[in-house]
């Protein structure tokens, strides 16, 4: 099977006025064809910064190294000219924030239009009805009137259905979605949600779902990568990682979440403290600090490399095991 | 200039500890080489200001027949046949530029400060009214204040100079600090109503209002001194634009009178002779070029102090 | 969005009548009348002359009178200084020259001033945003008539290029210098409200969407970024007018142009009342009038304005 998209070794750098920052260290990851890819970490921890590279939309400040194949190319030294054929039309991304992220002095019909023209040459006419086919699928009602209409005359969530509509207007193989409901209310969280279960079952595009909710992994992603200061720490399928969480970041991250099948009276455990200061990071595990299980390795070993531990899984911890109750290996 | 600064992506999380804003705001401005720069050179022009006339062997008005539109030079013949000094060249009646130079300074800085206290008074006062009462009174005053904004001031200054002013000496200089002071409050004005509407929503003054607080001393005790920032840095860039306008006026031949004189007044006479004397226009213009730099390096400074958002 | 224009023009009437009343009464309160000062006038001579200029007649009826002779004849009364002009005939014989003067300045000042401010936004910390900066601070402190005297000196009197004052007729080499100093301020200010729009709406949200739609950087800046960055210059217009109005009464008068500007500056020092009010009405009502239309832009190159009003 072919990734559609293949990171190795990727680092994100931004010269601030304070210093450098690490954004993300050394990270790979692979994304089959078809499978939905769940990267969850807190906010800070590098998952946008990380997309964001892959996309070639790192702020003016940002430095990347490292490796990025979409579809077995190099695509991290391409030409802005050569990586605008591909984004937008073979990879796109739906960013957090749907009431800022429309041009708000554009009709929507010509924020749409426009991709696919530039990608695919078609003409105005070709190019509406296909708008209006997206916009359909995106359930949006009286979808033909609605392409006069500017961002303004949208709710937040049929923004989002614009952004979606918009990232797929050329069949995408890859889409890279940053929380794509987080700024929502709850019901169109939810509405958002189906849309992209819909997606995933009807066209076969690849997803990256780049998320804080686990909850959002849950129900949506085969695999997903846990992300905690620039670093994956832990990677697998959902459904090893929602059962058997072998970091304790991940675990901390699993009990933070409320769950109905649990009883009643059983305490939410937050993970304490803060996420560290990407510009002064400790030496060792830069978990270290919050985490209940720390012993020595964790202060004095450099950081612990994301090995495989069997199944399919990799974990970024000097602890040998991790069981579901809580019993830890050295 | 607060927008070179580069976005920081998400990922600081570095905690600042409680100090207060005025501690932060003077390390930010202290750290800040233009603006410190700027108070020191405006210090010195300050200093020149007041004493600079004593340093001339020459007043500003005294009258030299011997060396009359002459250059810089260590020796100049006086009228009595000796020999002085003028640094800065004499004028078309011999008169020291040194001296006049210097006197001019203080005439503008006055103007610039006195108007801007003017209209800091006026628009202060006017604005925290106008926020604080709010509704309908608020409306009518913004809306008198939207009216005012759309003429052309420098047409309104010369209407009010030609009708009641130029009668020369003192009464000339007060009617300057007037009208421009009278005309300048408009920007003060809507910035410390904006600020004092943001205020008013706040808990303290809705705790000092249940407590019986009446609205004079809440003005007086609650808002104000939450509205100082944004008002000092606006106070710091009135000061050069008012110093501006009465040079405009001083050089259209409305604002400062003879025998007093002003940078504005000085530029004019300088650009009539500038073929035969150029040093009378380059002394007055240097000197209130570097004035207006250090305003406008210290506004911005004390902007980005109080106001760091955008770094 | 006509209701839109309309409610604006709804605000910009009144505000013209109350400038205009106000102006008059100034003008009418001056302490003594417009004939006091130098020479004493036998008393039949100066009930004569105020009836000639109605000057004898209750206060508002004399703001009736004037109102009604500049709505339907456009007539502004005749000058008190100079007895043989009216009014009216002063102004059409300058208008032209300031308008020209003006208008130049004013496209200048904008296309320059909008590219150099585009240049530096998207060339940030480069020496090209350095030189823009320092260019638009020393536009935005040097005031106009110092640079104009010197413009004049170092092109006109010393290289000779062009002529260092005078109108010429309006010929180009005459109207180089004067139009180059007046633009500066507004340019150095455009300069720098474009440089900082652009900036923030590069780094805007809605521009990064553009930029992962992969459309070529060009297609970004010109479709999605130009327009929001230049809003605020669009809201500059009308203070920018105001400046170019304001400048243009010392450079005419520093390069000797037979403007209106300089009518109105001697007006002014002669205490020619008629004639200054006639100008500040006319420039009053031109800046009223522009706002109303940046208004009405400003409606139709956001949406999100109409939408809100």
């Amino acid at each position: 099977m072919s990734s559609v998209l293949s990171v190795s070794d990727l680092t994100v750098r931004f010269a601030t006025p304070e210093g450098e920052v690490n954004a993300v260290n050394n990270v790979s990851l692979d994304v089959e064809a078809g499978e939905c890819l769940g990267i969850v970490g807190e906010s800070g921890s590098g998952k946008s910064q990380l997309f964001m590279a892959v996309m070639g939309l790192l702020a003016a400040n940002g430095k990347v190294a490292g490796s990025v194949k979409f579809e077995g190319k190099e695509i991290l030294d391409l030409k802005m000219k050569d990586l605008n054929k591909i984004r937008g039309s073979q990879m796109s991304m739906i960013f957090q924030d749907p009431m800022t992220s429309l041009t708000p002095h554009m009709k929507i019909g010509d924020q749409m239009t426009e991709v696919l023209q530039i990608h695919k040459g078609m003409g105005h006419r070709a190019a509406s009805s296909r708008a209006v086919e997206l916009l359909d699928l995106m359930r949006i009602p009286e979808a033909k009137k609605r392409l006069s209409q500017y961002p303004h005359e949208f709710s937040g969530g049929m923004r989002q259905r614009v952004m979606i509509a918009m990232a797929l207007l050329c069949e995408p193989k890859l889409l890279i979605a940053d929380e794509p409901s987080t700024a929502l209310d709850v019901t169109v969280q939810a509405q958002i949600l189906d849309l992209f279960a819909q997606l995933k079952k009807e066209t076969g595009t690849a997803i990256v779902m780049i998320t804080h909710d686990l909850g959002v992994v849950a129900g949506l992603c085969d695999r997903v990568n846990v992300m905690y200061a620039g670093r994956f720490v832990e990677t697998g399928t959902v459904r090893d990682i929602f059962y058997d969480p072998q970091h304790p970041y991940a675990r901390g991250l699993l009990g933070s979440m409320p769950r109905l099948d649990e009883a009643k009276g059983e305490h939410l455990s937050a993970i304490p403290g803060q996420p560290p200061n990407l510009q002064d990071l400790p030496p060792g595990c830069s978990f270290q600090a919050r985490c209940k299980y720390r012993f020595e390795p964790c202060v004095e070993d450099p950081h612990p490399a994301l090995e495989a531990i069997g199944g399919g899984r990799k974990k970024a911890c000097h602890l040998k095991g991790l069981s579901r109750d809580g019993e830890v290996v050295r | 200039m607060t927008d070179t600064s580069i976005g920081t992506p998400g990922g600081k999380i570095a905690e600042i500890k409680g100090r207060s804003l005025w501690d932060d705001a003077r390390r930010r401005l202290f750290a800040n080489k233009a603006a410190v720069t700027a108070m020191i050179l405006l210090g010195l022009l300050f200093i020149m200001a007041v004493v600079g006339p004593f340093l001339s062997p020459h007043t500003f008005e005294e009258q030299n027949y011997a060396y009359t539109s002459g250059a810089p030079t260590l020796s100049a013949p006086t009228q009595e046949g000796g020999t002085t000094f003028y640094l800065f060249g004499t004028d078309a009646n011999g008169r020291d530029i040194f001296a006049r130079t210097w006197i001019g300074a203080r005439v503008s800085l006055a103007i610039g400060f006195v108007a801007t206290a003017v209209s800091l008074v006026i628009g202060v006062i006017y604005g925290a009214t106008s926020g604080f009462i709010g509704g309908r009174v608020d409306n009518i005053m913004m809306r008198i204040v939207d009216i005012l904004y759309s003429i052309p001031h420098m047409f309104v200054f010369i209407i009010l100079l030609v009708v009641f002013g130029r009668s020369g000496g003192i009464l000339n200089l007060l009617m300057l600090f007037a009208v421009i002071g009278a005309l300048e409050w408009l920007t003060m004005g809507r910035i410390t109503r904006g600020q004092t509407l943001s205020v008013k929503e706040k808990e303290f003054i809705e705790a000092a209002h249940a407590a019986g607080v009446g609205r004079w001393t809440m003005i007086r005790r609650h808002i104000v001194p939450n509205i100082l920032g944004p008002v000092v840095v606006y106070m710091t860039l009135t000061v050069p634009a008012v110093i501006l306008i009465e040079s405009f006026l001083s050089f259209l031949g409305l604002g400062v009178q003879e025998p007093l004189t002003s940078w504005g007044r000085l530029i004019a006479e300088g650009a009539q002779e500038m073929e035969t004397a150029p040093w009378m226009l380059l002394f007055p213009v240097l000197f209130m070029a570097v004035t207006l730099f250090c305003f406008n390096f210290i506004g911005d400074g004390l902007r980005d102090a109080l106001d760091p958002k955008d770094r | 969005m006509i209701w839109f224009a309309l409610r604006r023009l709804m605000s910009a009437v009144p505000t013209l009548f109350i400038v205009i009343f106000a102006s008059f009464m100034i003008m009418h309160a001056a302490p003594g009348g417009p004939f006091d000062g130098e020479r004493q006038l036998p008393p039949e001579i100066e009930q004569n002359l105020l009836a000639k200029y109605d000057l004898d007649k209750p206060l508002l009826e004399q703001f009736y009178l004037y109102m009604e002779g500049i709505v339907t004849e456009f007539d502004f009364g005749p000058s008190f200084k100079r007895e043989d002009f009216t009014v009216t005939e002063l102004i059409s014989q300058s208008w032209h020259v300031s308008a020209r003067i003006g208008i130049s300045a004013l496209t200048i000042a904008l296309l320059v001033g909008a590219t150099l401010g585009c240049l530096a936004a998207l060339n940030q910390n480069s020496w090209i945003d350095y030189f823009v900066m320092a260019l638009a601070m020393t536009g935005i402190t040097i005031p106009s008539f110092v640079i104009a005297p010197v413009l004049s000196l170092f092109f006109g009197v010393w290289l000779n290029l062009v002529p260092s004052a005078g109108w010429g007729g309006g010929a180009i080499p005459n109207m180089i210098l004067p139009v180059f100093a007046l633009s500066l301020g507004p340019l150095a200010v455009i300069a720098r409200l474009t440089r900082g729009g652009m900036i923030e709406v590069l780094r805007s949200n809605f521009v990064r969407t553009a930029r992962a739609k992969g459309l070529p950087e060009g297609l970004v800046i010109r479709r999605h970024a130009l327009r929001a960055g230049l809003l605020p210059v669009v809201s500059y217009l009308g203070p920018a007018m105001a400046a170019l109005m304001t400048g243009s009464l010392v450079i005419e008068r520093i390069f000797g142009l037979p403007g209106l500007g300089r009518y109105f500056v001697d007006g002014a020092l002669q205490r020619d009342y008629t004639l200054v009010l006639g100008v500040v009405i006319l420039y009053s009502t031109l800046i009223i009038t522009l706002n109303f239309i940046v208004d009405v832009m400003y409606g139709v190159l956001d949406p999100r304005v109409r939408a809100s009003q």
